[in-house]
Parts: structure tokens; sequence; C-alpha cells
């Protein structure tokens, strides 16, 4: 098996609030993510696909496709967006980093058909980062 | 079939360690671990990495509050190595060489006693050209 991974970038904004707490709860959880206007941060993403080489091609998938579906799914809906108001997969959720990575997983894994979605690691920054993988696949 | 989410977090310190052994000849030291081996010690600029695991609490969103898991980490490693003399100051490495390998382990074995989620890994950057890995929960595999 191979494993082959694309990197894009994406900026968005965001902010962490919950509904059902109270204003003092939400501030105690989440701190400065809860700051009212919300805040931003360029995003970067790894997709990793696992697969074996086409024999005639060589390739695990052709990355001109997987660079299609990342735009389409990924860029076209969240870059320069307000994750919360704008990505309707994160309606009535928090969108910290381990709820942006997972919805970008369910998105991308029906849409690879060339080799098995592997891993979806999204960093927040350079020192925070989600991992996603298939339940069991973990490593 | 679930998908399985792992938080990942970096964390930076700054120590000094040598690599000898009284249980080798000093040629044998000299031999093993080269440059390493000299008497005063030198210094690097590690970075930690660490991936936690657990569910997602749908009312935060979160695997584990950042908050909660940076002041665990600052009080179990960070404060501990940061601007120390590994093989001096901590007491892990009274008997043991404070390789980047076993300061991995060390550093697992405190971390893991993490109440709110699970330790999947640690990864230490000694330098940017070498890292080190260990998961403690497959130990002997």
């Amino acid at each position: 098996m191979v494993l082959i991974t694309r990197k894009i970038e994406f900026a968005a904004s965001h902010l962490y609030h919950n509904p059902a707490l109270s204003p003092e709860e939400n501030r105690r959880v989440f701190g400065k993510c809860n700051n009212p206007h919300g805040h931003g941060h360029n995003y970067t993403l790894e997709v990793t696909v696992a697969g074996e080489p086409d024999p005639v091609t060589g390739m695990v998938l052709d990355l001109k496709e997987l660079k299609e579906i990342l735009e389409r799914e990924v860029m076209q809906r969240m870059d320069h967006r307000f994750l919360n108001y704008e990505v309707a997969e994160l309606n009535g959720k928090i969108p910290t980093c381990e709820n942006v990575a997972r919805v970008i997983w369910e998105l991308l894994d029906p849409k690879i058909k060339q080799g098995r979605l592997h891993r979806v690691r999204l960093y927040e920054s350079a020192d925070l980062f989600a991992d996603c993988y298939r339940n069991g696949a973990a490593g | 079939m679930g998908v399985k989410i792992e938080l990942g977090r970096r964390y930076r310190f700054a120590a000094s360690h040598r690599l000898h052994t009284d249980r080798l000849s000093e040629e044998d030291n000299a031999r093993v671990f080269g440059k390493c081996a000299n008497p005063y010690g030198h210094g690097h600029n590690y970075v930690l990495e660490i991936s936690v695991s657990g569910d997602v609490d749908p009312s935060t969103g979160m695997i584990a509050n950042l908050a909660e898991l940076d002041g665990f980490v600052e009080r179990e490693v960070i404060e501990v190595v940061d601007h120390r003399s590994l093989n001096e100051d901590v007491a892990a490495f009274r008997d043991v060489v404070p390789t980047t390998e076993n300061l991995c382990i060390e550093i697992f074995e405190r971390l893991k006693r993490f109440p709110h989620a699970k330790l999947e890994h640690v990864r230490v950057q000694e330098t940017a050209n070498n890292s080190f890995e260990y998961d403690g929960n497959h130990k002997g595999k």
C-alpha cells in the first residue's frame, strides 16, 4: 500500500459559543475563542489517500482529480468564510479543529473513488491540529 | 464505519544532555556516543508533539479542553525539562542515558496520566532532522 498526501491552505473565521450554556460558562469553557465577533486562522489541510499504484499509470489516484475534489468540497465551502454562519455542515456544531476535520472527512470520503481516504489532518495553527482516521485503522 | 479523531498539539522546550554511561569504558563511550559524550554536555531546542484521542464532547466540540491539556503538559513535562540539564535535573535520567528515545518514553509515562483523554503517542523532535516517536499503548509489538 502506498500513501499519497495533498496539502491545501485556506483562511476562515470562527467563534466558539454554545447557546445551551450561560455567558459565564461559555467564557469559562472557551476563553477568548468565545469573543462574540469571532477570529480567524490560516488552516492547513493534509489529505492522505491509500492504495496500490495502477500498473499502467503508476498512480494511486490522479492528483489532478484530488485537487479538484478539494477545491469543490473544501475551498469553495470554507475558504474566506465564517465557519459558524456560512458552512451548512457545521450548523449546530462548535467549529473546533476536531469538528471541522470530521466534516471534511465526511465530505471527502464518498468522493474519493480511486484509493481510499486514509487520513485527514487539519492544522488550525502550527501547534494545534486534528487527525481523522477510519475507525480501527489509526496509525 | 465511524471516524476516529485525534487532537495533536505541539510544545517547545530547550534542554541540555550528555550521552554517556558508567557501564561503558571511556573509550567505548566515545566510540558509541561520539561528540554527544563530551563531558559538559550540549543542548537542543526540542519540539514535543502529542496526540490524544477520545469522544468529541457535543457541548464543546472538543476531545479535551485545551487549557486543561496545556496546563497538564506544562506541569508534568515542560516545567520538569525546560532550561534544565536532563542528566542532572531529571530524576528519571539519574541512571538512564537521556537519549531522545528514552526522553520519549519518560514523557509518554508522565502524560499518559492525563485524565480527560487517551494519550496515543508522543513525538520528540531533537533537531529539524532528527525525531523520535513512542506509543506506549503497544509496547513490545
